[in-house]
């Protein structure tokens, strides 16, 4: 227990659910064959942590931030400058994680301070404004980061897929730079979620927690509310900062469409809600469920769309087009929102008896 | 305290003028700035007819919020559908929006800007029935649902229009500009201008000279207190959640027109806009929103004409300035 910070799932299927989960993405080299398999498993590690470490706003202290992928996408960012700049050297990976990591956690201190100094209201609309402001400039700044094209980049050469580190003679696999690279992000992803389940269930979670229920009488308990919400803003833009690096590093690349977009704000958004927010467990089933559904329901949707559109109905091939996927994931948020707004884990504890989960006013 | 006699007249209220110099202000210090006076002048309308569509646009987003604690995130919904709606009849009546004359042009875009209040309005009132209804009261469930909402509304307006940008042209007699000596200022500006300060002066009427306004800043003070006092406060929010919608719809077909173009993504750029300037203003006042909608505009034109590179960033800056000044925005009218 001591590993899960005293926070086990509380309920047998979920518990089910996250081993097989886990099991799935270790050993997803060897069961799933192909590079999108990978690709998925891939996405699904950093989307968890990233998730995770929304989570840590949203569900605990109840603050929406709409900034996050800001934070993501310095990450991401910086090492794809890093190792564009510097060539694919280990100095390269260095120096993004030194500028990175405290770039997003100075911003992300500003916009604490300036607005979750007043009204936490505030605290959306202007995480919205500074996010778009800085997605403009990143798509500007074509100089240092490649504009609408982003950066492509070259990985440090024991992280390459031709880099044979075990050989097939040896266990009838391969090894590669990929595998490990994947490896490395799955660690790295756990570590950080399993860090964030210590963080919030430290006291200064609880005071989180206490924060987003009543701030009022939170500060009135003697706790310094704006030190605590802004210390938890700081803490998830450097969770997201790293998947952001983890993520670029994967896919050797970072651009506005895979790391800045306000699409992958609101797959966040979706992935916390469905899985269930104030449960940190939640970001894992959440991403999961999410990106598969994505991979694969997607091209579903295409062959909807075409027996629609063949059988002649007016208006369905358009809504059923893959391009308009987004439709239905804003349907789909909506309708968790109102009937599932403890999410799967949530639902999930309260079958199985247990305490009921938080994250919910 | 003095004593007041019951025939004296109420106290009058301070008033706090620092907020409307502000624009005036800019607005001087910049004529040494751009040196020439003909291009401060052009300059200065375009910001003017900029600031009071923004304005309209946002004028329903603070009410809202000021009146109900709502903070609608899918305001912008409202002006994309606004201005899709209006593609719907000025398409079909091209030849008299080609035509060369006043009366004709406005014969089509008058019904055509009604037609989009018309269905931005109705669009309000399902969704408040159907999104901020069943989450009332609860800040962090209303965001997240308003937010779905922006994005289903913007995905429906791609299945039904498609994803291309439409054109859609200025009339003709709106087109060009009254030359004045060596300043020239856009015609659609001026229509723009008339039409916003139209807008501004008949909610500041209907707001403090009616008993419906009353009502409304009433309860923008103190929601219960109206309540207890029997009045139907949740039927009030809905009238203005729906002139709210209304005028956004409104603003949607003059924004379209001022670009020239409609595009379902206009909601996106324009929702940061208006909460820029909402929270400029501070949430809830009218009066705020005005001034920061033409704070906004300014230094969005000023500093495109000056330096085009801090254009991208500037309305972030002049947020930060102002939240410096006063943290909760011109005039804090809520208490909360």
């Amino acid at each position: 227990m001591m590993i899960l910070s005293g926070d086990p799932p509380k309920s047998r299927v979920l518990t089910l659910l996250l081993v097989v989960i886990i099991l799935a993405l270790a050993a997803t080299p060897f069961l799933f064959p192909g590079a999108k398999a990978l690709n998925v498993a891939a996405k699904i590690c950093v989307f968890a942590a990233l998730v995770a470490s929304y989570d840590l706003l949203l569900g605990y202290t109840g603050s929406v931030s709409f900034a996050h992928t800001m934070f993501y996408g310095i990450g991401s960012y910086a090492i794809a400058i890093a190792l564009y700049g510097m060539g694919p050297n280990w100095a390269a990976v260095a120096t993004a994680i030194v500028t990175g990591l405290p770039l997003a956690a100075l911003l992300a201190l500003a916009i604490g301070l300036f607005s979750l100094r007043v009204a936490a209201i505030f605290f959306a609309m202007i995480t919205l404004a500074v996010a778009s402001a800085f997605q403009v400039l990143a798509s500007q700044l074509s100089w240092l980061t490649g504009g609408e094209d982003g950066r492509s980049f070259q990985l440090p050469e024991l992280l390459r897929p031709g880099t044979v580190l075990i050989s097939k003679s040896l266990f009838g696999f391969e090894v590669n730079g990929r595998i490990f690279t994947y490896y490395l992000v799955l660690a790295i992803s756990a570590l950080m979620i399993l860090a964030l389940l210590r963080v919030v269930n430290s006291p200064f979670g609880r005071v989180l927690q206490a924060i987003r229920e009543n701030r009022f009488r939170a500060e009135a308990l003697g706790f310094r509310t704006v030190f605590h919400l802004t210390y938890a803003n700081c803490l998830a833009a450097l969770v997201a900062a790293s998947a952001g690096i983890l993520n670029a590093l994967w896919l050797r690349y970072a651009g506005p469409d895979t790391s800045l977009s306000f699409s992958i704000m609101l797959d966040i958004l979706l992935m916390v809600v469905i899985g269930g927010m104030g449960t940190i467990y939640g970001a894992i089933i959440g991403a999961t469920i999410f990106i598969l559904a994505q991979n694969y329901l997607q091209s579903l949707m295409g062959v909807a769309s075409q027996a629609a559109g063949e059988s002649g109905l007016p208006l369905l091939p358009g809504l059923l087009h893959p391009d308009r996927w987004l439709l239905w994931l804003g349907l789909l948020f909506i309708a968790s929102v109102y009937f599932f707004p403890t999410g799967v884990v949530g639902r999930l504890r309260k079958a199985g008896g247990g305490k009921s989960a938080g994250g919910t006013h | 305290m003095t004593d007041l006699a019951a025939t004296d007249p109420l106290p009058k209220p301070k008033r706090d003028l620092a907020p409307i110099l502000l624009p005036v202000a800019l607005a001087l210090l910049m004529i040494p700035l751009i040196g020439s006076t003909s291009s401060w002048l052009t300059l200065t309308a375009a910001s003017l007819a900029m600031g009071m569509m923004i304005f309209i646009m946002a004028s329903g987003l603070t009410l809202v919020f000021g009146l109900m604690d709502v903070l609608n995130f899918g305001h912008g919904a409202f002006i994309a559908v606004g201005a899709y709606v209006a593609t719907l009849v000025l398409a079909p009546f091209a030849a008299s929006i080609q035509a060369d004359s006043l009366w004709m042009n406005l014969a089509v875009l008058g019904p055509a800007a009604l037609l989009s209040m018309a269905v931005s309005g109705a669009l309000g009132l399902v969704v408040e029935r159907v999104l901020i209804l069943p989450v009332y009261g609860q800040h962090l469930k209303q965001i997240l649902m308003t937010t779905g909402g922006l994005i289903v509304a913007e995905q429906t307006l791609y299945a039904l229009w498609g994803p291309q940008i439409i054109p859609m042209p200025l009339p003709t007699s709106l087109r060009g500009s009254f030359i004045l000596g060596d300043v020239a200022i856009a015609k659609y500006r001026v229509l723009a201008m008339l039409i916003g300060l139209a807008v501004f002066i008949a909610i500041q009427l209907v707001l403090n000279r009616t008993k419906l306004g009353l009502l409304i800043r009433a309860g923008v003070e103190n929601r219960e207190m109206v309540e207890a006092l029997g009045y139907r406060i949740r039927r009030l929010f809905l009238g203005v959640f729906m002139t709210g919608s209304a005028l956004a719809g409104l603003g949607g077909v003059m924004w379209a027109l001022y670009r020239e173009q409609v595009h379902a993504s206009m909601s996106d750029d324009l929702t940061v806009l208006i909460f820029i300037v909402v929270i400029i203003g501070g949430l809830g006042s009218i009066g705020g929103c005005f001034i920061g909608a033409i704070l906004v505009a300014m230094v969005a034109n000023y500093g495109g004409f000056l330096v085009p590179k801090l254009a991208l960033v500037s309305n972030i800056l002049l947020m930060v300035a102002v939240l410096m000044w006063r943290p909760r925005g011109l005039y804090a009218v809520t208490s909360r």
